[in-house]
């Protein structure tokens, strides 16, 4: 009898050492002569646990963690095939608290199942949310995803029924669904954990978004630092076509759907949809000005669906269990599950998926285990370099859309970065300027300028030259790029900046000015 | 391992891709992953296989940061420099290994046997400070972390 092995195939699993760790078990197995099958799963999303080790018993599976490759050979010796114990175990995978006390709708076979398995996928319970929804005239799932009151993951939180509705009204002979799986916010991996761990969810969901607003069509656009995530993608799109649920005749319903995968090229700004879809087309990835939105002229001036990853990926739940399951978890206007991603200076850094409403503190503590330096907590950046950054008396936020807001802050793509009291915030501050001026696309010139004048005038605070003016001229320039930029990255640039001014001044007024880096391209 | 630009094979790439729509962004990869760069040969082929100008073609290229115009080292090493990076002190791992190969981010050693190239986020952010070494992601890359990954390529070549 073969014994099932998991050991994670996730990018932040072998880049702590996971391929090694698989070489050892099978080269200990075979040595051993026993029979071992392994499976390279998604993680679950305990980092500081990977490489997370699992073993299937008949009880269920039990986690090893994390597991160098030079102690495999001490956990054959130790029984672990056989769930022994070992001073690695971490017991039942599902009884590690981390992992309990989360509610996971959209991450709910990530980790558990093989990425690569189509019938693994359909076995959990793949699927159904297409069958469903191929049950439904597009009107219904239209309204199913509108009650539901999914909003867009990827960090503007735009209502995603409207904007399917949209489309779905808009005539025309081609219509495209396309997946912004560009997720180049730091602090963030939730994207790249679900194309990895589970990527027939992220195909289903674009399935049926296709069906709801009657577009055959689909692309995946993927950033270039996510080569893993493509590879499996390319691989899924290729098994989910062979097997009938992408193309000409989806599940033989007489509805056709296929999709392909592209590969960005380093550009941040490509994760602004307009800026997207223009890169898509082969262009310079520069914004376009909005109207007409996307979903009127979109991709080839067509009415296209842009969403994220993770929207994308909780649509399937939502036809499946219903659109009432998925809005009795959350809070106010922030229906169902965040996945919170906790990044950075953190002990226990990895995926929560929890329903809106959770606090900073109790994701930083209660989950995170407080910083990974032991030092006391200082600055907290929640929503990417575009989010602003916290003090610790603003830890009681609860995680939801319009909690952020009302602080000036944004919980975008859900990232949490936490940073210890070693923490320079005029260094942060300068950088949000100098990140916004690398990323800038160049189309208007709040953002193309204004960037490069902030991380001058942030230098020459630093330097206590004339700072009084100059923070008041910072003050001028932010509002500009408030008020006077396209899109987002120009818009709310100023959001890191201002809020590491407001609530850390002192790092602003030091005597001694700290060397800055010089920007590199 | 990348091979020497050679026209023919450039070209042949190139009309491999060209039926794809958007596929300037395709074409661009391929002829990057055969070569480690995108000679600026390609460009009127490109140009005249896509029916689009060579500025159209020149714009792209110098627009995204992933594309090089010139051959990089034999090594590629990536070194992430965003929030949760610099939250776990990557500044310190970055300077190290500048100091160490003697070349600054963005740039190649004389010796060709390193190119090192900043990147905003690898989304191994619970595993910062993160870098890819030749497509290879690293996790809790301290400056000692970063010498054994450097010593071993070294040792091997």
């Amino acid at each position: 009898m073969s014994t099932t092995v998991y050991i994670p195939g996730d990018a932040a699993a072998v880049a702590m050492g996971a391929d090694a760790v698989a070489r050892a078990v099978v080269d200990q197995a075979k040595a051993r002569r026993v029979d071992v099958s392994i499976v390279r799963n998604g993680s679950r999303g305990l980092f500081w646990l990977e490489p997370l080790l699992e073993v299937l018993t008949p009880q269920g599976r039990i986690a090893y963690g994390p597991i160098a490759a030079d102690a495999v050979d001490g956990l054959f010796d130790a029984g672990f095939l056989s769930g022994k114990p070992h001073s690695t175990c971490l017991g039942f995978t599902e009884s590690i608290p981390y992992l309990k006390r989360q509610e996971r709708l959209t991450f709910a076979r990530c980790g558990i199942v093989d990425p690569l398995s189509l019938s693994d996928y359909v076995s959990h319970g793949g699927y159904r949310g297409l069958e469903r929804a191929l049950s439904l005239t597009p009107e219904a799932i239209v309204e199913q995803v509108t009650n539901s009151g999914l909003r867009g993951r990827g960090g503007a939180g735009f209502p995603t029924g409207i904007k399917w509705r949209t489309v779905l009204q808009t005539v025309s002979d081609q219509k495209y669904i396309v997946c912004n799986a560009d997720e180049g916010d730091s602090g963030t991996f939730a994207d790249r954990m679900i194309m990895e761990g589970d990527p027939f969810v992220l195909i289903e969901g674009m399935t049926i978004a296709g069906i709801a607003v009657g577009a055959t069509s689909g692309y995946i656009y993927v950033r270039s630092e996510y080569p893993h995530a493509f590879e499996t993608l390319k691989r899924t799109v290729s098994i989910a076509r062979e097997k009938g649920y992408l193309g000409s005749n989806v599940t033989g319903s007489g509805k056709s759907f296929d999709l392909d995968v592209r590969m960005g090229a380093g550009a941040y700004i490509c994760g602004e949809e307009t800026a997207l879809l223009e890169s898509l087309e082969g262009k310079r990835g520069q914004i376009r000005f909005k109207p007409p939105l996307p979903a009127v002229q979109g991709l080839y001036g067509k009415p296209t669906v842009v969403n994220n990853v993770i929207t994308l990926a909780t649509v399937p739940i939502i036809l499946d269990q219903g659109a009432e399951y998925y809005r009795e978890f959350g809070t106010g206007r922030s229906r169902g599950t965040l996945t919170i991603q906790l990044a950075g200076n953190v002990k226990h850094g990895g995926l929560v998926e929890k329903a809106f409403g959770l606090t900073l503190r109790e994701a930083i503590y209660d989950f995170g285990g407080g910083t990974a330096s032991g030092r006391p907590l200082r600055a907290i950046q929640v929503g990417g370099p575009l989010g602003a950054y916290f003090p610790e008396s603003l830890l009681d936020t609860p995680l939801d859309y319009e909690a952020f807001a009302a602080k000036k802050g944004l919980v975008g793509h859900g990232g949490v970065v936490v940073f210890d009291d070693t923490v320079d915030m005029a260094k942060q501050g300068r950088f949000a300027m100098e990140f916004c001026a690398l990323e800038s696309c160049g189309k208007c010139t709040p953002c193309r300028i204004g960037s490069t004048r902030g991380v001058e005038v942030i230098d020459r605070i630093i330097a206590d030259q004339d700072r009084t003016n100059n923070l008041a001229l910072l003050d001028d320039l932010c509002e500009l790029l408030t008020d006077g930029s396209l899109c987002a990255l120009g818009g709310l640039t100023p959001y890191p900046v201002l809020s590491a001014v407001r609530y850390f001044p002192e790092d602003f007024a030091k005597p001694t000015p700290f060397r800055p880096t010089p920007a590199h391209s | 391992m990348t091979s020497m630009w050679n026209e023919d094979r450039a070209a042949v790439k190139i009309r491999e891709l060209a039926h794809l729509p958007g596929a300037l962004l395709p074409i661009l990869h391929a002829l990057q992953e055969e070569f480690g760069y995108v000679d600026k040969a390609a460009i009127p082929v490109i140009a005249d296989e896509l029916n689009i100008s060579h500025a159209e073609v020149h714009g792209v290229i110098s627009f995204y940061r992933d594309f090089r115009a010139a051959p990089p080292g034999r090594h590629i090493l990536k070194m992430c420099r965003a929030e949760a990076c610099q939250s776990m002190d990557c500044d310190t791992t970055i300077r190290h290994v500048e100091g160490r190969l003697g070349v600054r981010l963005g740039e190649t050693t004389e010796d060709a046997s390193f190119t090192l190239e900043a990147v905003y986020c690898l989304g191994l952010c619970a595993l910062s400070p993160a870098v890819m070494l030749d497509g290879k992601p690293y996790g809790r890359v301290s400056s000692q972390i970063a010498d054994f990954l450097i010593d071993s390529l070294q040792r091997r070549a």
